[in-house]
């Protein structure tokens, strides 16, 4: 039976999802959902916009106004629906390789107009729906398909690079810590502005499998052992910081939002007539 | 039936296009047919500029100026690419900064101080496009002057109208009072 | 001195101000000569009517705001020249299978690849037609002059509302730059078509069934209660995406369907002095400007030319060029590339009647005169 929650917010006659068993795409999914919920936001305000990837197929579940965009494109699809409609509440759903290699410049742009468009990045270490290639994110010396002796590229850091690139909330959660996940797209989506939130998420398929990871349940243990909470990570040194990465709200800041700013332009105008 | 077809040549950044512009309003406001174009180089500044305009009491085909029956010069590099495209018994006005003037005895070739009536008369280069309008007008009645003055405050920014008809008036009275370096063989002055 | 509502207008500034009679209500682009000034102009004049212009990122993203806004229920545009056409064809994809009305301005200059940016060409009449991957139908349409540029600049919105799909302008660097004069019309004398918009229950709507007696789906906007989906993957009538082949091939007829269908309502052509013509001369855009002169002074020869013109690029006029192959002794094809719509011209028109091809890529128009020579020396 699925729960009120499944009921309420997903076209469940598109159920079952096509992610594999193991994959965290779907609890990500859900702290979205239910982060919507906890704010009680109109489902007809809402606009779920999509890229290509594993991740992006959650907009089709979702019952609100989605687009399945393309590859790389969901932030310069929703930076137009956003700028047609400013009273909806848009939020991006995208993964790693969408995101931040053919997407990135759409990504450091619409954090730089800083548009209020939530963005939500489904880590997971890999391109899954092509079948496991490296990806910006995967770590040096990791293995993918297209990596087979390992990864010379160094990975980003995704919430790094939309802090400087200008985003007004970035943060970082992980399918284990899924309470702090949905506070932060809470937080995320009553940001004024550009909020990127990156969820590490686990794909035992292809990236754990290929880099001997373990079950789903060991990537997930992993997940749990080496997050570190912000205020707890700024007090460890260079050493013991190593293998660990940070979670929590990584940074918050006020300045004037992409489509009000807009708004200022036109009521210029309307207010000369 | 007029159909008359000129070619303002120069640099980049001289204002010819906006030249052309002005030419082609004025002689719409005489209810006549134009059209208006331009070639420029990737130059925002310097480089060859060329502004083109056909005026004509016939419907206009061919947008472009092959044969012109008029060209400015603004410039030696503008001169020297484009005079021979000059048609026979037509008419070169050129800047007297120009220093080659080119051998065709078949035209008519005044050689008038635009870019310095410019300067030192008006205190603003940046008129001498407007000061060859005037040249143009005077030497051809194209367009009436009651468009051309219309057209030119139509075009420019808003406070400079009085400056940019004194430019006018100046083109005018350098043909009007053009006696010397004047050549070609349907020079009045000769 | 005659007063009349009459303006001196640039061909690109006619497009703008056109699109915004149709209902143009937000624009986003990239500068790239010779489009720039669409953008400029559309900066300057949207907010000014309550719209919304952005210069995007780069031109795949200008294409995708367009197609988003569109989807949000905004009639939207962009514009651009060759090698942005090249980077937006991704997104006229996107917008043909999700049947997203925009409209795409393509600004002609000389190609392939950077090329010459300031001269004129006419060299992506394939590419506007076969531009992005897999198997459509398009709408492109090309006027030859500013008053032109103005009413097919409508009716590309018109048409992009009425069959939901892209409509592609061509217009060159010619025709996009120079001025003339346009006598704009009143409020209330062009004819504005806007989408269909459903009024049944929101639990009913179905965002790709076709109704009795429509052409396309009715179309709701984002934020008016019909939640629905987008996807540029194969989908069926709910929108949501399927693996089906028998769905797969239903759609795609469709969407080819309802353009290749309704020529008679979507192609248009103009001819001049063919009712008695031996030899016609088929051109566009500038080059028919060219080709019109040469008309003329082939005829003072003593030699019946007249000229064929397509306004609509895209669908193929056939039927008005086969009945013109029927009742002339020969064809020549001008174009300001080495032969692309020829192909089609010789394709349809050929088993009718002898068809040539004059085209020229040096960066100038072509002359009357060089037609005159052409045509005498065939």
């Amino acid at each position: 039976m699925p729960s009120q929650l499944v009921k309420e917010y997903f076209r469940t006659e598109n159920l079952p999802h096509i992610w594999c068993p193991g994959c965290g795409n779907g609890i990500v999914t859900r702290a979205i959902v239910k982060a919507i919920d906890n704010l009680g936001l109109n489902k007809d305000e809402i606009c779920v916009v999509s890229g290509i990837g594993c991740s992006s197929r959650a907009s089709g579940y979702l019952d609100f106004n989605t687009v399945h965009t393309t590859h790389g494109r969901a932030l310069a699809f929703a930076t137009g629906i956003k700028l047609a409609k400013p009273n909806l509440n848009v939020i991006v759903i995208t993964g790693d390789g969408d995101a931040s290699a053919i997407g990135g410049n759409h990504l450091i742009h619409a954090a730089r107009r800083n548009i209020d468009i939530t963005t939500i990045v489904f880590n997971n270490n890999t391109y899954g729906m092509t079948g496991g290639q490296y990806s910006p994110t995967t770590p040096t010396g990791d293995k993918g398909t297209t990596a087979p002796f390992g990864n010379i590229d160094t990975n980003f850091d995704l919430c790094e690079l939309a802090k400087a690139a200008g985003a007004t909330y970035v943060s970082r959660s992980t399918i284990f810590t899924t309470n702090m996940l949905i506070k932060q797209v809470e937080n995320g989506i009553k940001n004024k502005g550009f909020s990127f939130i990156e969820a590490l998420t686990t794909c035992p398929t292809y990236y754990g499998r290929k880099n001997r990871k373990g079950e789903a349940v060991d990537m997930m243990v992993y997940l749990k052992e080496n997050a570190i909470n912000i205020a707890a990570y700024d007090k460890l040194s260079e050493e013991q910081r190593e293998g660990k990465f940070v979670v929590g709200e990584i940074y918050k800041s006020n300045r004037p939002e992409y489509t009000e700013e807009y708004q200022r332009i036109i009521d210029s105008f309307s207010k000369g007539v | 039936m007029l159909h008359q077809e000129l070619r303002l040549t120069g640099s980049g950044g001289q204002g010819l296009i906006l030249a052309g512009i002005i030419l082609a309003e004025a002689a719409l406001y005489d209810g006549l047919n134009v059209v208006q174009s331009q070639s420029y180089g990737p130059e925002a500044r310097g480089g060859a500029s060329k502004a083109e305009v056909i005026i004509s009491s016939r419907e206009i085909n061919f947008p472009k100026v092959n044969k012109c029956d008029l060209m400015l010069a603004l410039t030696q590099a503008a001169c020297d690419k484009y005079y021979e495209s000059i048609k026979p018994n037509g008419i070169l006005i050129m800047d007297k900064s120009i220093p080659n003037i080119p051998a065709r005895d078949d035209i008519t070739i005044y050689v008038v101080p635009i870019i310095e009536t410019a300067m030192n008369s008006l205190g603003y280069p940046m008129v001498s496009n407007v000061i060859a309008l005037g040249t143009i007008y005077e030497i051809t009645k194209i367009v009436s002057k009651a468009s051309l003055e219309k057209a030119v405050c139509n075009r420019i920014p808003r406070g400079t109208e009085e400056l940019n008809i004194r430019a006018l008036e100046e083109g005018y009275n350098l043909i009007r009072n053009h006696k010397e370096e004047c050549y070609g063989h349907g020079c009045r002055f000769n | 001195m005659i007063e009349r509502n009459v303006k001196l207008m640039q061909g690109n500034e006619a497009c703008v101000e056109a699109a915004i009679t149709a209902g143009m209500k937000f624009y986003a682009g990239y500068p790239i000569t010779p489009s720039t000034e669409i953008a400029e102009i559309s900066a300057e004049r949207l907010p000014k009517v309550g719209g919304k212009f952005i210069q995007m990122e780069d031109e795949i993203a200008s294409i995708s705001a367009v197609i988003g806004a569109s989807i949000a229920g905004a009639k939207s545009m962009t514009a651009t020249s060759g090698p942005g056409f090249s980077l937006k064809q991704e997104g006229i994809g996107y917008a043909v299978i999700t049947e997203t009305p925009c409209v795409i301005v393509n600004v002609q200059r000389g190609g392939p690849s950077t090329g010459m940016p300031t001269a004129p060409g006419q060299g992506d009449i394939m590419q506007a037609r076969w531009g992005t991957h897999g198997d459509h139908s398009i709408i492109a349409l090309y006027p030859w002059s500013v008053k032109e540029i103005y009413y097919t600049t409508i009716k590309a919105f018109n048409l992009a509302e009425k069959y939901r799909t892209p409509v592609i302008l061509l217009l060159d660097e010619v025709i996009g730059h120079m001025r003339e004069s346009i006598e704009l019309p009143n409020e209330g004398e062009v004819e504005i078509y806007n989408r269909k918009k459903p009024t049944c229950l929101t639990e009913e709507y179905k965002p790709y069934k076709v109704k009795e007696g429509d052409i396309v789906p009715e179309m709701a906007g984002f934020g008016e209660g019909y939640r629905f989906h987008v996807t540029g993957l194969v989908h069926g009538e709910t929108g949501f995406p399927t693996n089906n082949g028998k769905i797969a091939e239903e759609l795609i007829r469709r969407l080819i369907g309802k353009i290749e269908d309704n020529k008679d309502d979507i192609v248009e052509t103009d001819e001049y002095l063919l009712d008695d013509a031996d030899i016609a001369i088929v051109a566009f855009g500038s080059t028919a400007r060219a080709a019109k002169s040469a008309v003329d002074t082939l005829r003072e020869e003593g030699i019946k030319a007249g000229l064929f013109r397509p306004i609509t690029i895209w669908p193929l006029a056939d039927k008005p060029l086969v009945e013109l192959a029927k009742k002339v002794s020969r064809i020549v094809v001008v174009e300001m590339n080495l032969g692309q719509y020829y192909l089609e011209v010789d394709r349809v028109a050929g088993k009718y009647t002898k068809v040539d091809r004059f085209g020229r890529v040096n960066g100038d128009l072509i002359t009357p005169q060089e037609i005159v020579d052409f045509v005498k020396e065939v």
